[in-house]
């Protein structure tokens, strides 16, 4: 007789503990959520919805915004040949990363490999450039592209070995390489980083064994390594296209997108708009403009890639 | 195996190990040329930047480094520089590993909707937001609390901006650490939080250290959002004030040097510290999550 009763009783504190234990639960996960959310919703998610009421707008900043034009301001940018001029310099700066910086970090990752003696020291210097800041590259690399060949080290290796002076940052024609020249140099070591790191998971022994079955290290590499590294790949080569895309303070240092607009990104053209002509309806637009393509290419990339290395397993 | 008998393995390797070391010295002259070069003119007359831009300096001429630091303005930004770096790291790994933390070990209704939320954060980079967030700073300014031309300002815009990928790489952190542990934990009558602060943040510390060190570069080398909310010089960064400092003095090359040399050497010095948790944290990011 007792027993039902014994359990009867038990089952219902336990009902209780549980369902106080599920509110303080609650309480937890609110409390420590809650520092981020608010962050994350105040000054990454409101500013979309806010911008993208702003770009209806035709706004100069002062007073409320009135004049609504709807999509003009959109119609506007699609139709500026200096926006247009920004995407191509985007697009060219892609292209370049993919086809030159990209393959260079992955052939000295290759040289550096895994255990050369004195790979540390290699791996500090090649990484090294990533850890300075944007504004003292740029301003290092204003001294090496100074125009006088007396005293830009670019151009006195030009005249040394018997060619033309360049005037690097402000030739409309070059000024787009110059600033890749400087991406490169700044950002090639964190792909390198990412291959080496992306080594270190393969296997030896599967390396290991196709030596002994008698392949030589091209082979090697383009059998083995290349395919086991792709995931690692994926992954730099998404940020590389995200990171080009918002492409913006080594260039505003280096030449403000100039000389007449030949380095505009869409960053500098969104600043340029937004904060030096105080313009903000039109920037509104130009960041929705760009939000929208990071979004396309960060889906379709996830699509085609299944998703990128860097948000699996998460 | 008469193959073997004639050279050990490691002498056969040599002649291409050293067309190997070619290579790799030849990149990092290629590398280091720039820095060096920026070195040598710190410590040159501007006379001698003219004339010799590229030659050892000798003997150096330390007046220029000597007048910058004698000017107060310079010490000014460094302080900024520094109070904006320890919150904006001490305030991202805190509130990231306390998100972090439910989203690897809690069950809620809601959590995908959450966690998906904050992966649009990856799509909207500081640069491309700049101007969205100008914008609710500005609102929240008319609300009569003071954002714009505040170090408050910048270190809150920082943070928000640290928050999508930091969380993603410390909930990988926090997901290895196994839940038996957890378990064990909470037979024994541990509440989440103690449960969080006792065990798991002492656990997860290396990847703390490693988020915090990225964050610590990125807050340090960050020109966009100082630009953007600082009017005032007297709150300048550091590398606000080192541009400033080259739109004023464009044409004097060896003090431009001086200033810029002196802004890098902190995070050069840094980087030989803590590469070891910087790269961690980056390959951690990238490569596993």
């Amino acid at each position: 007789m007792q027993l039902p009763l014994f359990t009867h009783n038990k089952s219902h504190t336990r009902k209780k503990n549980k369902k106080d234990q599920r509110s303080k639960d609650r309480l937890v996960i609110i409390l420590f959520l809650l520092p981020a959310l608010t962050l994350f919703f105040l000054f990454v998610i409101y500013p979309i919805f806010r911008s993208i009421y702003y770009s209806m707008f035709d706004w100069k900043g002062f007073g409320p915004a009135v004049d609504f034009i709807g999509l003009g301001n959109y119609k506007k940018i699609l139709n500026d040949a200096v926006f247009l001029k920004s995407i191509k310099n985007v697009l060219l700066i892609i292209t370049l990363s993919l086809s030159l910086q990209l393959p260079i970090a992955l052939i000295l990752a290759v040289l550096v490999g895994r255990d050369l003696p004195g790979r540390s020291f290699f791996r500090t210097v090649f990484f090294l450039p990533y850890v300075l800041s944007e504004v003292n590259t740029g301003i290092m690399w204003m001294l090496l592209y100074n125009p006088d060949p007396e005293r830009g080290f670019l151009n006195s290796i030009l005249v040394l070995i018997g060619l033309q002076p360049v005037t690097w940052l402000a030739d409309m024609n070059v000024v787009i390489y110059a600033v890749f020249i400087t991406l490169t140099w700044k950002y090639f070591g964190f792909h390198m980083m990412l291959y080496l790191t992306g080594f270190q998971n393969i296997p030896r022994e599967i390396e290991e064994a196709a030596r002994i079955d008698g392949a030589n290290a091209v082979q090697n590499f383009f059998r083995i390594t290349l395919p086991l590294l792709s995931s690692t790949i994926k992954t730099s080569v998404y940020m590389s296209v995200l990171g080009s895309i918002q492409q913006f303070v080594l260039i505003w240092v280096m030449t403000r997108g100039g000389p007449v607009n030949a380095s505009e990104t869409m960053a500098t053209y969104m600043y340029r708009f937004g904060f030096v002509r105080f313009q903000l309806g039109y920037g509104a637009a130009v960041a929705i403009i760009m939000f929208i393509l990071c979004m396309i290419f960060s889906l379709f990339y996830q699509a085609l890639t299944r998703k990128p290395d860097y948000l699996s397993g998460l | 195996m008469g193959k073997y008998m004639h050279l050990p393995r490691w002498m056969k390797k040599i002649p291409q190990r050293m067309i190997v070391y070619i290579f790799l010295i030849m990149a990092s002259v290629l590398i280091l040329i720039p820095i060096v070069i920026l070195l040598f003119g710190s410590v040159k007359t501007t006379g001698q930047m003219y004339s010799h831009p590229y030659s050892i300096p000798n003997p150096p001429y330390w007046d220029n480094i000597r007048s910058i630091l004698r000017t107060p303005s310079f010490w000014n930004m460094l302080r900024n520089s520094l109070v904006v770096m320890i919150a904006t790291t001490l305030g991202t790994v805190g509130i990231c590993s306390l998100t972090a933390f439910v989203f690897a070990r809690l069950q809620f209704r809601g959590k995908n909707f959450f966690y998906n939320l904050f992966t649009i954060g990856l799509m909207f980079p500081i640069n491309v937001a700049i101007l969205p967030v100008y914008f609710v700073l500005r609102q929240i300014e008319q609300t009569g609390i003071p954002m714009i031309n505040t170090l408050w300002g910048v270190i809150l815009v920082q943070i928000a901006f640290q928050l999508s990928g930091n969380i993603m790489i410390l909930k990988g952190f926090f997901t290895a650490v196994p839940s038996e542990l957890q378990d064990a934990a909470y037979m024994d009558g541990c509440s989440h939080f103690n449960f969080f602060w006792r065990i798991m943040l002492p656990l997860v510390k290396p990847s703390l250290t490693a988020v915090g060190s990225l964050v610590m570069i990125a807050s340090w080398n960050d020109l966009l959002v100082p630009l953007v909310i600082l009017n005032s010089n007297q709150l300048w960064t550091l590398p606000l004030g080192t541009m400033q400092f080259q739109g004023q003095y464009g044409q004097d090359l060896a003090l431009i040097s001086a200033f810029v040399a002196l802004s890098a050497i902190p995070t050069i010095i840094f980087y030989f510290i803590a590469e070891k948790q910087i790269v961690s944290g980056l390959t951690a990011g990238a490569v596993k999550g």
